[in-house]
């Protein structure tokens, strides 16, 4: 066997001879001095065949050798491979030889290999490569640049190409003005902070150049103002969404019912363990099912909340109606009652509640980042707030919410069972406290109950547009505030105002008129 | 009202103190002891103030311990003034927290703790202005009920979150502690124990006598008016805000003396004092004794907080669910607290039905 393939290889060489006298662009390779190698890999750089990136990362790992004849190959841990086919070879160990390297060989490698790695048939490869020429400004990869460009088909990694040869175009001693002043341009174009550094850091550079360079600095700074703008807004919304999503059942229970829940937090909390427990269930008895884990969870989350708020409500609340105040004393209680009992059963620490991988990770959109778990809760929210809005609307239960919440005595004479309409809606309003999905403690719905209270009364009882509104505007002037004056005195400045806000309106933005509301 | 709940309130009050200071002297009671019950003493101050809103002018108030924390904030920055340079820097102007944040001088707001007349006089003046400035905004624009409740709770949570800030000056999330002196004398010294347990049952006398005189006058008769019916007092003429105001700033001058007192008793004041849930268990002592009886208030801060020590050495686990229960099974069974008991042999006190729990 040994034998044939050996003759094999010897043709194949023999065949190929020809070809190598006049461009072979490995041939340098095999050279015996320093500068013959370093040549050899810019030849090679410049005509990248395709298995000149594993022959220069052989090389930069030591496990390129040199054989008679030019012949090269990369050692690898199983045996040889023909460094010009990357097949499989069995050349004569004993006249192997490695290509030597020293620093100036080194260099030249690591270039070439920033140059080769835009001809990369992954996308992604060539995208990081132009990344990185972007970030180095090595004007020795403009002529690559210029041939990946051209080759380009992906739009997307083509754009940061040409951003990268602008950048390059701009470090290089040697280029022409109206191509510094297009680059000026591209960059411009790009508008990110890397792009406005380096405009801003342009130094020996024409009168020209520096002005148009200027003139795209404040251009950038203005899109970045902008994009920051957005951003705040898009932090601000997913803050709202949590916010809105642990008020909206507030809201419903205060407006409907006039009961102040502090064990809503509490709520939030049994939807959150529940997720836990799933996920637990779920990783010891079918990991297959992780990934849907919180499709199976929030259903279940709602049942359980739902379910212990219409025990809360008959065992309880049933009897304190007409005593607001008081209410709040005893779901207080009932709130220290369950923390407990969940620390009893479920420890003190913290528990990890793990992210589907779907929802981690984040995704770029202009200039702004888009975190996907921020995404989903926004989106989830609008999706629990227009059931909830779809239910009070066109269902049976909804019509005869909102009777009782007008008029509960009218609703009762007009054969309304309004116990039973107060148990379903204090499950409804419980069962809707999903806001979380992280780790869970047993004293989180603490972290709630202030915050969601402002939000209902901010925007009013017994209103589900005010919770949105107040929620978002909520949301959005927190973030706003937290970089001008830090997260504690932003949330200082926004409980200030929320005072200040009530002695305007003591019934928040959007009060229910009409005599009902004094009772 | 009744006086003699009052009177034997009183008796008590002092009775039980002087008894304890005195068994101190002897070697009976052990001094951890009598600064325990001090402790409460304080407590039942702080008991007496929400009682004086809630029970009287129909203010529920969830935010009471933030007058409570800003008295005793006040005594404490006497406190450390007093360290001097025994602190552990030795520095001779800079509490130990300035230095460590490697501040140069002391904040404008500092000057004159070293004045412990100054001191005391801020610990009444800083909760009543606040509470002045914050009734005055309120009940002018009628915030009332349940929206009260909660700005009074989003105030005392802001406040929790600025103290817990470093810029504030006061020392941030450790508090202040490490306190040495008061008047001169050694704070650890059992003489300087006993002198605070009688300051804080005096006190305690004191503000109840307050309170009871300002409910017995004619003006503690329109403010249950205003507790009542508000509209209806108003439409008579009167100014429900004014009383409602006054009342609401007394009483928490009275909390900051309470916190005052509190400090040197319990040797630190942190900002966890501000939290949301130590005003509500305020309020639960209150309703636990009896709201709108002033005594009661006194009894139900002591017992619960007596229940407390004993639980959370005893069974730690159980306490929650005690206070829990507690804060239940009060609200629903015994909507008159524990002097509502001992109040049905009384005949009715007017004809009228009860009135309608004021919101």
């Amino acid at each position: 066997m040994r034998p044939l393939l050996r003759l094999l290889t010897l043709l194949a060489a023999l065949l190929a001879a020809p070809a190598w006298a006049q461009d072979d662009p490995f041939a340098g390779l095999a050279g015996s001095s320093f500068d013959d190698i370093r040549r050899g890999i810019e030849t090679l750089a410049t005509a990248a065949p395709p298995q000149a990136a594993a022959t220069i990362t052989a090389l930069q790992q030591g496990a390129l050798l040199a054989g008679p004849d030019a012949a090269l190959y990369i050692k690898t841990q199983t045996g040889f491979l023909d460094a010009r086919t990357g097949q499989p070879a069995t050349p004569d160990v004993d006249a192997l030889k490695s290509v030597r390297v020293n620093n100036s060989v080194r260099r030249a490698a690591e270039a070439a290999m920033g140059g080769l790695t835009l001809f990369a048939p992954d996308p992604t490869i060539r995208r990081s490569a132009a990344e990185a020429v972007l970030k180095s400004r090595d004007a020795a990869a403009l002529p690559a640049l210029a041939r990946a460009i051209a080759a380009e088909q992906d739009p997307a990694i083509r754009t940061i190409m040409q951003q990268a040869r602008a950048a390059a175009t701009l470090a290089s001693p040697d280029t022409s003005e109206p191509d510094r002043l297009a680059a000026v341009e591209t960059l411009r174009a790009r508008g990110d902070i890397e792009s406005r550094a380096m405009l801003a850091s342009l130094t020996n550079q024409s009168p020209a150049v520096i002005a148009a360079a200027a003139t795209a600095v404040t251009a950038i700074d203005r899109m970045l103002q902008l994009w920051g703008l957005v951003q705040g807004i898009f932090y601000g919304l997913s803050l709202g969404s949590v916010l809105l999503l642990a008020a909206a059942g507030l809201a419903i229970t205060f407006g409907v019912m006039g009961v102040i829940n502090m064990a809503h937090g509490e709520m939030v909390m049994l939807g959150a363990y529940t997720t836990f427990v799933v996920q637990e269930v779920i990783r010891a008895h079918a990991p297959f099912l992780f990934e849907a884990s919180l499709f199976i969870a929030v259903p279940l989350a709602f049942l359980v909340a739902g379910i212990v708020g219409i025990v809360i409500e008959r065992g309880m609340l049933r009897f304190l109606y007409g005593r607001p105040l008081e209410t709040l004393l005893a779901t207080w209680g009932l709130s220290l009652v369950m923390q407990q009992t969940v620390r009893s059963i479920f420890g003190a620490s913290n528990r990890e509640v793990g992210t589907p991988a779907w929802m981690s990770g984040a995704t770029q959109w202009g200039g702004i980042t888009i975190t996907y778990n921020r995404l989903v809760i926004i989106v989830f929210a609008f999706l629990v707030l227009a059931a909830l809005m779809a239910a009070l609307r066109y269902t049976a239960l909804g019509l005869r919410m909102r009777a009782v919440t007008q008029n509960r005595r009218m609703a009762a004479a007009m054969g309304i069972r309004t116990p039973w309409v107060d148990a379903l809606t204090f499950g409804l309003g419980s069962g809707v406290a999903l806001s979380q999905i992280d780790n869970v403690s047993p004293n989180l719905g603490q972290g709630y109950i202030i915050d969601s209270f402002m939000v209902v009364v901010f925007g009013g009882v017994g209103n589900l547009w005010g919770t949105v509104v107040s929620a978002l505007t909520l949301g959005i002037v927190n973030k706003f505030l937290e970089p001008l004056a830090g997260a504690v005195l932003g949330k200082i400045t926004v409980l200030v105002l929320l005072i200040l806000f009530i002695q305007r309106k003591p019934r928040g933005m959007f009060p229910i008129k009409g005599r009902a509301v004094e009772a | 009202m009744n006086k003699l709940p009052t009177i034997l309130c009183l008796i008590a009050i002092l009775g039980g103190t002087a008894l304890l200071a005195f068994g101190n002297t002897t070697g009976a009671v052990p001094t951890y002891a009598v600064s325990l019950v001090g402790k409460y003493l304080c407590y039942a101050i702080l008991a007496l103030a929400v009682d004086l809103v809630w029970g009287f002018a129909g203010i529920l108030s969830l935010g009471h311990a933030a007058f409570f924390a800003l008295g005793g904030y006040a005594m404490g920055m006497y406190l450390m003034r007093q360290i001097g340079t025994r602190g552990v820097y030795g520095n001779p102007l800079l509490p130990d927290f300035m230095v460590f944040l490697n501040w140069k001088e002391l904040p404008w707001y500092w000057t004159g703790f070293d004045n412990p007349m100054f001191a005391i006089l801020v610990a009444m003046a800083a909760p009543g202005l606040i509470a002045f400035i914050f009734g005055w905004f309120a009940f002018r624009s009628r915030v009332s009920g349940v929206y009260l409740s909660i700005i009074t709770q989003a105030l005392t949570y802001a406040l929790l979150l600025a103290f817990f800030r470093n810029d504030m000056g006061f020392g941030g999330n450790n508090g202040l502690t490490d306190f040495k002196d008061i008047f001169g004398f050694p704070l650890q010294s059992d003489a300087v124990r006993r002198a605070l347990l009688i300051a804080s049952a005096l006190f305690l006398a004191a503000c109840l006598l307050a309170a009871r005189t300002i409910v017995t006058s004619r003006f503690g008769k329109v403010l249950i008016a205003v507790r009542d019916t508000e509209s209806r007092t108003r439409f008579l003429g009167y100014r429900p805000e004014r009383y409602k105001l006054f009342v609401f700033v007394v009483s928490a001058v009275m909390a900051g003396i309470g916190g005052a007192l509190y400090v040197p008793q319990v040797g630190i004041i942190n900002p966890s004092e501000f939290a949301p849930a130590n005003s509500i268990e305020a309020v639960i002592w209150v309703a636990v004794g009896g709201r709108g009886t002033l005594v009661g208030a006194i009894l139900g801060a002591i017992l619960v907080n007596a229940g407390k020590t004993f639980f959370t050495g005893a069974l730690p686990e159980f306490w929650l669910f005690a206070l829990g229960a507690l804060f239940i099974l009060v609200t629903l069974l015994l909507p008159k607290g524990i002097l509502g008991l001992f109040a049905r042999r009384e005949p009715p006190p007017a004809a009228m039905p009860a009135p309608e729990p004021a919101e």
